[in-house]
């Protein structure tokens, strides 16, 4: 690819207290492509997108937006910049509307004809959610909460989106549709996707390109299909013996 | 509930001298016994099942209610409670009046707190000082420099709501528990300072002299002049404090369904995923702040200008806690459920008062009663406005 990267992470430390969390992550993502960063529990995958998204402060490194270094920036100014991060465990707002929930993905936002053509936008998407727009957020099953935190993201019209494992505690049937949606939201409206997925095997089906995160290091980076391919993946993350 | 009894009743007998004598206490123990009796007999009666037909008339009865008020317009409603309101003063005498002028100053308290623990979703435990803020800045402008009352009361909110920001500005950092003991600090601070700082705030004697609220009433006595009158009579007073009370609904009401009252919510029910919205928390916890306090700014000013004396004792932790148990009882983030709170928590106490020994216990009794079988408060929210889930239902 000759085109810049639209999210670039250079040498990121990070830590809590004492403890190392990111020790140097370099990564970047390019414009329109899926990207997915796989790995264990405590791998420092969450980590990840929470210090790109300026919730955990960086102690060393770069990350870099559309060219521009966004580290240190206050978190709320970044879903502004097209950069909106669909948080773990789904994180909607329990005791608001199904509705109030996706119009809170498009607080920063004034043009009022807009962010109702995106809710429509959503909702055709996720149909599920219109029928529920009036009912509370934290009555709806796990995947339709998993639904609407995408949806609540995509109110913020992103650029690139984070996506911190949709599948968490989900069946697997409900798992292959939301990835059949992010294939979607990719396509269809060009957005950029870096994905944290512990279920590495539909993380690299649907990705074009993926890192392996290892005790906050990458230890391998390849096209999502050769890393489905390599023995050694196969082994330790798609439980093969 | 033995122990209960076994702990209480050496208490129900104790008198000044010393002495103890269940006199007294039997009486009270008759109307416990005769109460527990009733509701024995009816639990009874229920179990066998005689009360089944009397249940379903009182059910249809119910529906039949609901169905009335879901006819009814709620302009009617809102008309009926704003003519019962006004002519109130009018059939009642001055006992009724002061309770009813006490209830509408916790009210615009109660929707003041609701804004900061039922929206935003922070516990404040020092709501308080900024009553108090108000009261003595109004006091102060009133003995000082002849400040009317009706110039005072934006200087008064304006004063609290800086007052806020002091305290906010530091402690808004924090969350959850933290933030209510900082809170509880920093309301005590308050106190402490109007009680100590003797060469402004005349210390634990109070300011004496406050002028009541005026008012320009033409006069046709001799052409057309305006005269000033003082507003010291009950009825007059009751008015004021109405105004601000609907004030306050309705500043409270437009806050609720704009999409900062949403944005407030989203606070309350996830700070980290908000902020991940685009949501500056730290700046909205901060105005939320502020709010709560300019209401409580105003409701203080007007409390000077009512008693025309203050002094530190009218703003300990017990009137923070007070306007609590209103929001919590009324039922948070909702407007009807926190009136409701601040009636029932000024009310029953003044029907009460020949219990006036046990009325604390009472009050405990029903808090925890409230808990227990119905937490979301008297009226629980729902989320006001366009687009919230009763339009549909």
């Amino acid at each position: 690819m000759t085109t810049a990267p639209i999210l670039e992470l250079r040498d990121v430390h990070t830590s809590y207290g004492n403890i190392k969390a990111l020790k140097g992550i370099s990564l970047s993502v390019y414009p329109g492509e899926i990207v997915s960063i796989i790995g264990a529990n405590g791998a420092g995958k969450s980590t990840t997108l929470m210090s790109i998204c300026g919730i955990i402060p960086l102690k060393a490194g770069e990350v870099r937006y559309n060219g521009q270094a966004i580290q240190g920036k206050p978190a709320d100014l970044l879903p502004p910049m097209g950069l909106c991060q669909v948080p773990e465990g789904r994180r909607i707002f329990p005791r608001l509307s199904v509705e109030d929930n996706l119009d809170m993905g498009a607080f920063f936002r004034r043009d009022k004809d807009e962010i109702s053509k995106d809710r429509e936008h959503v909702f055709a998407l996720f149909p599920v959610l219109k029928d529920r727009r009036n009912q509370h957020g934290g009555t709806l099953s796990g995947g339709e909460q998993q639904m609407l935190a995408i949806g609540r993201a995509l109110m913020s019209r992103p650029k690139v989106l984070l996506l911190d494992e949709p599948s968490l505690g989900l069946a697997p049937l409900i798992v292959q549709k939301i990835f059949e949606i992010i294939n979607e939201i990719n396509r269809e409206d060009g957005t950029t996707i870096l994905l944290v997925e512990q279920n590495a095997n539909i993380a690299l089906q649907t990705a074009q390109r993926g890192y392996v995160l290892e005790t906050g290091a990458i230890i391998m980076e390849d096209e999502a299909q050769n890393l489905l391919n390599n023995p050694e993946i196969r082994k330790a993350y798609l439980g093969e013996s | 509930m033995v122990w209960l009894f076994g702990l209480l009743w050496p208490l129900l007998g104790i008198h000044a001298d010393g002495t103890l004598s269940f006199t007294r206490a039997f009486n009270v123990w008759f109307y416990i016994f005769a109460v527990t009796l009733v509701i024995v007999v009816v639990v009874v009666l229920q179990k066998q099942g005689i009360l089944d037909g009397f249940g379903r008339s009182l059910g249809a009865g119910k529906t039949g209610l609901t169905a009335v008020y879901a006819r009814t317009p709620q302009w009617a409603w809102i008309a009926a409670v704003a003519v019962l309101a006004l002519v109130f003063p009018m059939f009642t005498g001055r006992y009724e009046q002061d309770v009813a002028i006490n209830v509408l100053v916790y009210v615009c308290l109660g929707l003041g707190l609701n804004i900061v623990i039922g929206l935003a979703g922070m516990l404040d435990l020092g709501y308080i000082a900024f009553y108090g803020v108000g009261a003595y800045t109004y006091a102060l402008l009133s003995v000082n420099f002849q400040i009317p009352f009706w110039l005072s009361l934006p200087v008064a909110a304006f004063t609290a709501c800086i007052a806020g920001c002091i305290i906010g500005y530091p402690t808004l950092r924090m969350r959850g528990d933290y933030l209510a003991i900082v809170t509880l600090g920093f309301g005590e601070i308050v106190r402490i300072i109007l009680n100590n700082w003797m060469e402004l705030t005349n210390g634990p004697n109070g300011i004496l002299g406050i002028k009541a609220p005026g008012i320009f009433f033409p006069s046709f006595a001799e052409g057309f002049s305006l005269e000033h009158l003082y507003l010291k009579k009950l009825h007059y007073l009751y008015y004021v404090i109405l105004l601000l009370a609907v004030f306050t609904v309705i500043a409270v009401r437009r806050l609720n369904i704009s999409r900062i009252g949403r944005a407030w919510e989203a606070i309350r029910e996830d700070e980290t995923a908000a902020e991940l919205m685009g949501v500056n928390t730290y700046r909205l916890k901060l105005l939320a702040y502020a709010m709560g306090a300019i209401f409580a700014g105003l409701a203080g000013a007007f409390f000077a200008a009512r008693v025309r004396f203050v002094s530190p004792e009218s703003f300990t932790f017990l009137e923070s806690a007070t306007v609590l148990a209103m929001v919590v009882l009324g039922g948070m983030a909702s407007i009807p459920g926190v009136i409701l709170g601040a009636l029932a928590l000024i009310v029953l106490p003044e029907i009460f008062r020949e219990f006036e020994l046990y009325r604390m216990l009472c009050l405990g009794g029903a808090m925890v009663m409230m808990m227990v079988f119905k937490p979301s408060g008297f009226i629980a929210a729902k989320r006001l406005g366009r687009r919230s889930e009763e339009r549909e239902g």
